[in-house]
């Protein structure tokens, strides 16, 4: 503990706040975490806590969900009651509620202040977002508020950093703030609201204009065949970019593990170990790593909207199509950050009300295509899909476009199902509170995206790595003598069909064999299933045994490579169509796993899902195989 | 039914309002499953409201009031009764 000298346990404070306030960019903001944020309700939906930096003494931070009433009905704003209330077990009761309320929107945040204003503790309120207040002509009187409540008032705004220094002043006394002097009306909530509407005309609240920027745009957005148009021309833009923008950046990358390769091949005693490094770990962490750049763009534009404000329109733009499969505007938002992957997904679905909708969008959300399945389909579509132009619009991103599509509507068939069979109930709400559109911060969207890059990164140091020297084990051992005489590619050859990883693809090849499948993409697989990703670090390695520096373009080994028997291609389109069409059903995901397990509070439904995606997986890839097969041929 | 019917006469559902419309809630609304969550977004008796837009084939509609924007689907606004005053007023 770094605080002054003398505090034996650091005093504790809660943000509360209703959804979008801005809690979670002010906690950022003292901490110095990095914690998701987004322009829309519901980004927040479990406690996190952290110290204030640059403090005299030991304060911690609690960010608890947004909600907009002490008696909430979803999980994560039933967080808040517990936390406050001293009901969650292992969490001591905050000392002081620091009330966050967005200054855009005090006619009804006030609403929640009155509620919380009934608490005995140390309180205090923060005004977010008081620059766009006044950028739109309005005026709040904080001092005035300050004496009307009894508890100090500050306005900041969270991103720009305006204000934090006093903040960061207030927070040093957490215990000297007083504990609210007035009781507004609780119960009745007419009575509250009529409290509301008066202290909101004594500070000004009333008369701070809409904004008319987000107007102009939502009459675009919003527009019945105008923001349908808008969403498919920007879907296609970013597919296109992952295939145009992102080949600089993983050619760098490339090469940058292309000289280590040769580097450690050539400085580096001939040997096991060695070995391991170079097929090992650098092929298999390396042949995941190049798809960075692809993440990165992904990520901007994923951030980009959230934080813009667009994910709110979205809902309201699907919840039509949603109602159709049983489930409501909110789910979409839930799948959407599932593009991204499906922990943040299913976590997001927190904020749906109705716990038969929410079961649902956790099950279907593994359709969604997350990001590790980008690096599969870039590779097999970079390798097999030629590079041509439809109607001016390259085939590759067409392909990339048509797997994504694929992986929505799977999702919502399966819902529909889930709705329509085992999830069966009444028919779901929805409201939503749409925020004004705000411009994100640079140096926020960089930060976010980085810190999504960055846990890509995590993963290629440590799940890929552990899997890739997993594999490289298999592949290597039990180790045989190959024929001298044989080329050094002949002796690899006669070494990999030798090793363990062989075996095990032989042993479940009849299995796989009617998808077009044979034993190498097997192991990969098999290996698959704790992430998906590793099947790009299987290929890598099996196609770099005995190539050591050869290292550039697993695409051109993938198309070069023949059957040792007939001579024929081994990986052919069909093929690849098969293996992209199963990767977008299957559920090869541990963490994912473990995550539905945890919020579905059993294994029934993780084992539901993984057997159920398992089998639909199957059987498309066998379609897929048997119809290409017969097209191609 | 016609939206103009309900125009001048004392309370209508919220559904039935028009783009541009605006009214206040009247001091009975409807009751629904959701109504006590609606209570804490600001919607309680005499708050005045306007719509500002409804999506295509049935979806949700868009309402203003208290200085925000709320989207709500219109089996919940149908359970809430609205004195619609005129679009100009």
């Amino acid at each position: 503990m770094t605080g002054a000298a003398g505090v034996a346990d650091p005093l504790r404070v809660a943000l509360v706040g209703s959804p979008n306030s801005g809690k979670t960019t002010l906690f950022n903001a003292l901490t110095g975490a990095g914690a998701r944020v987004g322009n829309y309700p519901g980004v927040t939906v479990e406690r996190r806590e952290g110290s204030v930096r640059r403090s005299g003494r030991a304060i911690r931070v609690l960010d608890l969900p947004g909600t907009y009433s002490l008696e909430g009905e979803t999980p994560d704003e039933q967080v808040v009651e517990r936390v406050l209330g001293g009901e969650l077990p292992g969490e001591a009761v905050p000392d002081a509620l620091l009330i966050v309320a967005d200054g855009t929107t005090l006619r009804r945040g006030l609403g929640l202040v009155a509620q919380l204003l009934q608490s005995e503790r140390p309180t205090a309120l923060v005004v977010t977002m008081i620059d766009e207040v006044r950028a739109r002509g309005g005026r709040l009187d904080l001092a005035k508020l300050s004496r009307i409540l009894g508890v100090p008032v500050l306005g900041v705004v969270g991103s720009r950093g305006v204000g934090l220094p006093e903040l960061r002043e207030l927070l040093e006394h957490p215990e000297s703030w007083s504990a609210p002097s007035i009781r507004p009306p609780d119960e009745d909530p007419a009575e509250r609201f009529a409290w509301v509407d008066a202290v909101a005309r004594e500070i000004g609240a009333g008369d701070t204009p809409p904004d008319t920027r987000s107007d102009a745009v939502d009459r675009i957005l919003l527009h019945p065949v105008g923001g349908g148009l808008v969403f498919a021309a920007v879907m296609v833009l970013l597919f296109q970019s992952i295939f145009a923008w992102a080949v600089p950046a993983m050619d760098a990358i490339d090469g940058i593990f292309g000289v280590l390769g040769r580097a450690s091949a050539q400085l580096l005693p001939a040997g096991l170990l060695t070995d391991l490094w170079i097929d090992g770990v650098l092929a298999g962490v390396g042949g995941v790593l190049i798809f960075l750049p692809q993440i990165v763009i992904l990520f901007t534009l994923i951030h980009f909207l959230e934080d813009v404000g667009y994910m709110a329109r979205a809902a309201f733009v699907v919840d039509r199509l949603m109602g159709l499969v049983g489930l409501q505007g909110r789910c979409f938002v839930a799948l959407l950050s599932s593009y991204a992957c499906a922990i943040p997904g299913i976590m997001a679905a927190r904020s749906i009300s109705s716990p038969r909708d929410r079961l649902a969008t956790i099950l279907v959300a593994p359709f969604m295509t997350c990001s590790a399945r980008l690096p599969v389909y870039t590779l097999l579509i970079a390798a097999f899909v030629p590079a041509v132009s439809v109607f001016g619009v390259g085939l590759q991103g067409l392909v990339m476009l048509a797997l994504y599509a694929l992986g929505v509507l799977a999702a919502l068939g399966a819902a529909a199902l889930l709705k329509s069979t085992l999830l069966r109930g009444q028919v779901s709400s929805f409201y939503m509170e749409l925020p004004p559109y705000r411009m994100p911060s640079l140096s926020l969207l960089a930060s976010q995206v980085w810190a999504s890059a960055w846990a890509f990164i995590k993963r290629a140091g440590t799940l890929i790595l552990l899997a890739s020297v997993v594999l490289w084990t298999l592949l290597t051992f039990p180790r045989v003598d190959a024929d001298p005489s044989l080329s050094p590619k002949e002796q690899a050859q006669v070494a990999l069909e030798a090793s363990a990883a062989a075996s095990i693809g032989r042993a479940i090849e009849p299995a796989i064999e009617p998808l077009g499948f044979d034993w190498r993409i097997g192991v990969g697989l098999v290996a698959s299933l704790a992430a998906r990703e590793v099947i790009v670090s299987t290929l890598s390695q099996i196609y770099a045994v005995g190539d050591a520096d050869d290292f550039d373009g697993l695409r051109s080994a993938l198309r070069a490579d023949t059957d040792p028997e007939t001579g024929e291609p081994s990986f052919t389109l069909p093929v690849a169509l098969s293996l992209l069409v199963f990767f977008v059903f299957a559920l090869q995901c541990t963490s994912t796993i473990a995550v539905m397990a945890r919020e579905t509070g059993s294994w029934r439904w993780p084992a539901l899902a993984f057997s159920s995606m398992l089998a639909l997986a199957y059987v498309a890839s066998f379609v897929t195989y048997r119809v290409s097969s017969a097209l191609l041929s | 039914m016609n939206p103009e019917d309900t125009a001048s006469s004392g309370c209508g559902p919220l559904s039935d309002l028009r783009v541009g419309a605006r009214g206040r809630l009247c001091d009975h609304p409807g009751a629904g499953p959701v109504k006590p969550r609606l209570v804490d977004l600001g919607l309680v008796p005499g708050t005045p409201l306007e719509v500002l837009r409804r999506a295509p084939l049935g979806g949700p509609i868009e309402v203003e009031l208290r200085g925000y924007r709320l989207v709500l689907r219109r089996a919940e606004a149908a359970c809430l009764c609205v004195n619609r005053r005129d679009a100009q007023a």
